[in-house]
């Protein structure tokens, strides 16, 4: 059964699996240099002009699995040479203009920017043309395209543009870390900076979890991913790998509901902290709206300070389909909990490295959370939760949440916010469509995915926010 | 006294929230809240032990059915 969605995850997997088993040896410094040659052997090129440059750009691959460039602060980095300067000239009439006579193209536009050659074929004049589309809209022919870069189509903070060189450059203050740029790059040309080799590092040093214990936080969204197995199995897997113990992050979902709708009902007015692009987003986009933001550490954080404080010999890796995670677990008010993060491209390249067929292992069990815990992992999750939590602590608000699904939704309701307009009281900010389980860290994104969660959620023993956070003292 | 529930997933699907909720109210039941200190704990490592409650650091097998005698006997009689 196929493990990725594209080709390109399957080539950066296929980078972290070799970095990791070299890692889990203690050879990695020795056969660094052969890696690119592993990976694509011979002399005939797969994937570009020749298996030098292919290799070239696999050596960029193996820096950036091994952590990336120290001196850019931003987990999201360009490979420069991967980058194949895609087209990006904006709306261009191609060979498919028939010459027509109707000319809707020139009717709809308001600029005046469009005009015939002697056989009735259109032309852009680009001084006039402000990128308005409508003339693509109208062409009956499809013959007006817009010439777009992917990364600059997938990047609706408008982080990315183009640099002397004609390659992709990622604006640091606007990023996000969202990773819509990752994901969509068909030549892999942005990707996100592993910790894998901190994670194989913290294990090993681990002694067998008898120094210290190495606690996996596992996102719901895993309930959507590794389809070819069992849950149970992946958290086998886990254990398989040397993690003392697997958690669900969801219990910290179930915390942050609680004090969230607390909050909620103290200020009458909240944004979401849950999503460390939404946040990120506000901080550099609406600093004016940050005093709305939830005070509320995000799920991840929370519990991982939860177990820093009940177990002071541990560690904690969250494994998730975020690569803004990796960012956030840098900021000064999380580092001290959070050691290291995971995405599920990455969990799968750890499995294989140490040749760990989940297929075959026996299940174990995850159960620490709600249904409402674990409905986080989607877009509206988050909102029923807040209301569970203020219907469960009998609290008298009346909630008026607006769910924001995917970084430009956020952004039409941070805007409204910001000029007094928004019919709302709470607003649940996912940086990604569909939510967590749209993430860049996933290993395939599928239309079940949303049903996968809410069976997830409702297969959970506890079925109450206040059960699942019963068992903790805090 | 420390004494501390695993609630980690393998508990926890045997019961160890009931058995939480019972030592919390037979704690305060017994007027005991300054001399115990009830705790929980992901994992001991004993999951085909659990649910598994340690009396200062040495480990028990509770049931949810159990743990008031486990009180009575390891707990209250201890103190």
């Amino acid at each position: 059964m196929r493990k990725f969605d594209t080709k390109v995850q399957h080539l950066k997997y296929k980078v972290l699996r070799e970095v990791a088993r070299q890692a889990w040896n203690d050879t990695l410094l020795q056969n660094i240099v052969d890696i690119p040659k592993t990976i694509v052997p011979g002399k005939t090129p797969t994937m570009r002009c020749c298996v030098y440059k292919e290799r070239a750009i696999l050596a960029e691959r193996v820096k950036i699995a091994m952590g990336g460039n120290k001196d850019n602060p931003n987990v999201i980095e360009v490979i420069d040479i991967a980058c194949d300067e895609c087209p990006a000239a904006g709306y261009e009439v191609t060979d498919s203009c028939r010459g027509c006579l109707a000319h809707r193209c020139e009717d709809v536009c308001k600029r005046g920017a469009i005009s015939f050659d002697y056989n009735h074929v259109a032309h852009i004049d680009k001084s006039k043309c402000v990128e308005c589309g409508q003339c693509a809209k109208v062409c009956p022919y499809s013959a007006i395209v817009n010439r777009k870069r992917p990364c600059q189509k997938a990047c609706k903070v408008k982080a990315i543009s183009i640099n002397d060189d004609n390659a992709a450059a990622v604006d640091n203050s606007k990023c996000i870390q969202c990773g819509a740029c990752v994901y969509q790059c068909p030549f892999g040309a942005i990707t996100d900076k592993s910790f894998i080799l901190n994670v194989i590092d913290l294990i090993k040093k681990s002694g067998n979890n008898t120094k210290y214990k190495v606690y996996a936080l596992v996102a719901p969204s895993v309930s959507s991913q590794f389809t070819y197995a069992k849950l149970g199995q992946v958290v086998s897997g886990l254990k398989e790998l040397g993690f003392f113990t697997v958690i669900e992050a969801a219990l910290g979902a179930d915390m942050v509901a609680q004090a969230e709708s607390r909050e909620l009902f103290e200020k009458g007015f909240l944004t979401s902290s849950c999503c460390p692009a939404f946040v990120q987003y506000i901080k550099s986009a609406f600093p004016d709206l940050l005093p709305y933001v939830s005070h509320n550490l995000s799920p991840m954080a929370t519990l991982a300070k939860y177990i820093k404080e009940t177990d002071e010999n541990s560690k904690v890796v969250f494994i998730g389909p975020c690569t803004a995670k990796k960012a956030e677990v840098q900021l000064e008010t999380v580092k001290p909990y959070v050691d290291a993060v995971l995405t599920f491209e990455e969990l799968q390249a750890l499995y294989d490295s140490r040749d760990i067929d989940i297929t075959v292992l026996s299940e174990d069990v995850l159960e620490n959370a709600s249904y409402f815990g674990r409905i986080f992992a989607r877009s509206g999750g988050l909102c029923d939760a807040v209301a569970q939590g203020l219907k469960e602590q009998n609290l008298d608000f009346a909630l008026k949440a607006a769910a924001c699904d995917g970084i430009e939704e956020c952004r039409t309701a941070l805007l409204k916010k910001s000029k007094n307009v928004l019919d709302a009281n709470f607003i649940e900010g996912m940086a990604c469509v569909g939510g967590c389980i749209g993430g860049a860290g996933c290993l395939t994104h599928g239309e079940k995915n949303k049903s996968d969660v809410d069976k997830y959620g409702r297969e959970a023993l506890e079925k109450t926010i206040g059960d699942a956070v019963s068992i903790l003292k805090y | 006294m420390k004494v501390t529930v695993c609630i980690g997933s393998s508990c926890h699907i045997k019961g160890s929230r009931q058995v939480v909720e019972q030592l919390q109210r037979l704690v305060a039941e017994n007027g005991l809240d300054d001399k115990v200190e009830l705790g929980g704990t992901f994992c001991m490592g004993l999951c085909r032990q659990g649910i598994c409650v340690t009396v200062d650091g040495e480990v028990f097998s509770v049931t949810p059915e159990t743990a008031e005698t486990f009180f009575q006997e390891k707990i209250k009689a201890r103190l």
